[in-house]
């Protein structure tokens, strides 16, 4: 492997591994902070890679469109959307055992299948890439890597940076933290846990599905895209340590390097090296990276 | 609202329970302004249920429960505190995954009538020890610590009343006695207390009225000087 090729290599990995953060990210917290097992997180991150495709011509139509617009109507839908789920569903499932949460949480799955079979159709679609980042950006004489690429890690990046800032410096940071260790004395604090959930909960729903809606146009929109979100997503959890939103950065980073250069060194066993790393970093650390306070 | 405010707490026939085991059976607590009142009682008689029941965390409960004259029988927790209400918990509650300085403006936030005199800076003042802890994790913190961080963060929310329970659980005796100095200086700002500990004695000095439970009811209750010299007190706190 010549180093232009290690470089793209590299960023394919950076771009994955953060893409997957967002989505395993919600993943992590809402078990962490909640205890829900969510299930039904890969069809976030579906639901906004179809909001990407089908959003598109209503956007174009309604206000002018471009990529840009189409993905701000669709993090604001999503917010809407998560608060409303959460509300109508996932608010009764706090205080239940992980039996019952796995049983809804998954009956999501299925509704939200079959919502979009209903909706959008079983076909692979399409996303294209806005013209401003439809270009590329030369490595060497003959290499090129997709500028599009690029503004996916960036954006990651900016978003990775304003979680961890919410996380650790506001105010709102603190209450999220809090309720993870002792429910009853934040609510006896004066603040309200259940808002304190749901704004949890929406944006968790809301970073998958803007990772749904980012990845869309490199990796096309697909049925069954979901689930195989969800199983890296819970790989990520689990390495990176239940709960913990900086083991989850550092897993799915992880995961991002051991799944790129796993296709590229060993494409005869692809499919297993995630697997692999994840068992043996179990084997090392039985409670993941970073275990959650 | 033709309700008088004269009471900052009315409690009327306050009955709890947890599952299908009833443990208040009709109690009735009156707290007015700036008043203390100790709540005394042997283990398991009741003293933390009826605490977490007035704060909103039993659901399982009946009575009226009012504060500043307002009806808080079915309100949430976040609720009561809204009302004016902070507790330090049995066993301190302090997060351990936040530091001392996280753990105190985490809570803060102006009164009910907007008082915003226990400002981070006071209550750093008030416990020093607490100066040069402020970027540990709360549970990297001694127990007495702990408790001022407790009782810091109580302050913090501005409250009218503070509820203390076991707050001298665990401590050393030099510690215990900074602790009750503490306790008398929230007396002496005006702050209304609630306040469960194990030395009634200690409880009795500092407070104005007292109640004694026994077997989820309220077998004594009046001004804490009558109450001491009560002959029945010695056999129900059973020493």
């Amino acid at each position: 492997m010549d180093l232009t090729t290690f470089l793209i290599q590299c960023l394919n990995a950076f771009q994955y591994g953060l893409l997957l953060f967002l989505v395993a990210s919600g993943l992590t917290l809402i078990f962490g902070i909640m205890g829900v097992i969510n299930l039904a997180h890969g069809s976030f991150y579906m639901i906004g890679a179809y909001l990407a495709y089908a959003l598109a011509p209503v956007v174009a139509s309604a206000i002018g469109g471009g990529f840009f617009a189409t993905l701000l109507v669709g993090v604001v839908l999503s917010v809407v959307f998560g608060y409303l789920l959460e509300w109508a569903f996932y608010s009764y499932l706090y205080e239940r055992d992980h039996l019952q949460q796995v049983l809804m949480t998954y009956g999501l799955i299925l509704v939200f299948e079959e919502l979009r079979s209903l909706l959008v159709g079983d076909n692979v679609y399409s996303v294209e890439i806005p013209q401003v980042l439809a270009g590329s950006i030369p490595l060497s004489e003959v290499m090129t890597y997709p500028t599009y690429r690029l503004f996916v890690s960036a954006i990651c990046l900016v978003l990775v940076g304003a979680m961890f800032w919410v996380f650790a410096r506001t105010r709102l940071g603190m209450m999220i933290r809090a309720g993870a260790s002792n429910r009853e004395m934040v609510q006896s604090l004066g603040i309200d846990i259940s808002f304190l959930y749901r704004v949890v909960f929406a944006a968790g729903f809301a970073l998958a599905a803007f990772a749904g809606m980012v990845a869309a146009p490199v990796s096309t929109v697909y049925p069954g895209m979901g689930g195989e979100v969800l199983i890296i997503c819970f790989v990520v959890v689990v390495i990176g340590g239940i709960g913990s939103i900086q083991g989850a950065l550092v897993a799915a980073l992880l995961i991002g390097f051991v799944d790129t250069f796993g296709k590229v060194l060993v494409p005869g066993a692809a499919g297993v090296m995630v697997y692999l790393a994840m068992a043996l970093i179990l084997l090392w650390k039985p409670d993941g990276l970073f275990k959650a306070g | 609202m033709a309700k008088s405010v004269e009471y900052l707490l009315e409690a009327e026939g306050i009955h709890a329970w947890y599952g299908s085991s009833h443990v208040l059976h009709g109690i009735d607590l009156r707290i007015a302004r700036g008043q203390t009142v100790g709540l005394l009682g042997r283990n398991g008689m009741g003293k933390s249920t009826l605490i977490r029941t007035l704060l909103g965390h039993v659901t399982q409960r009946d009575g009226r429960i009012s504060f500043f004259g307002e009806d808080c029988s079915h309100a949430r927790p976040h609720q009561v505190a809204r009302m004016g209400v902070a507790y330090v918990p049995e066993g301190r509650g302090v997060f351990p995954n936040l530091t001392v300085r996280e753990n105190l403006i985490m809570a803060a936030r102006p009164g009910r009538d907007g008082q915003n005199d226990w400002s981070y800076e006071r209550v750093l003042d008030r416990f020093p020890r607490l100066t040069e802890r402020l970027t540990n994790m709360g549970n990297q913190l001694s127990g007495g610590e702990q408790q001022m961080l407790s009782i810091g963060r109580a302050l913090m929310t501005h409250p009218d009343l503070i509820i203390l329970d076991e707050a001298t659980e665990g401590l050393a005796p030099l510690i215990v006695t900074e602790i009750w100095n503490v306790i008398a200086d929230i007396r002496e700002s005006g702050i209304a207390t609630l306040i469960v500990d194990r030395d009634f004695r200690r409880v009795l000095a500092h407070s104005d009225h007292a109640l004694v439970l026994q077997k989820g009811l309220s077998e004594l209750a009046g001004p804490a000087a009558d109450v001491a010299n009560d002959p029945a007190l010695t056999g129900l706190l059973g020493v």
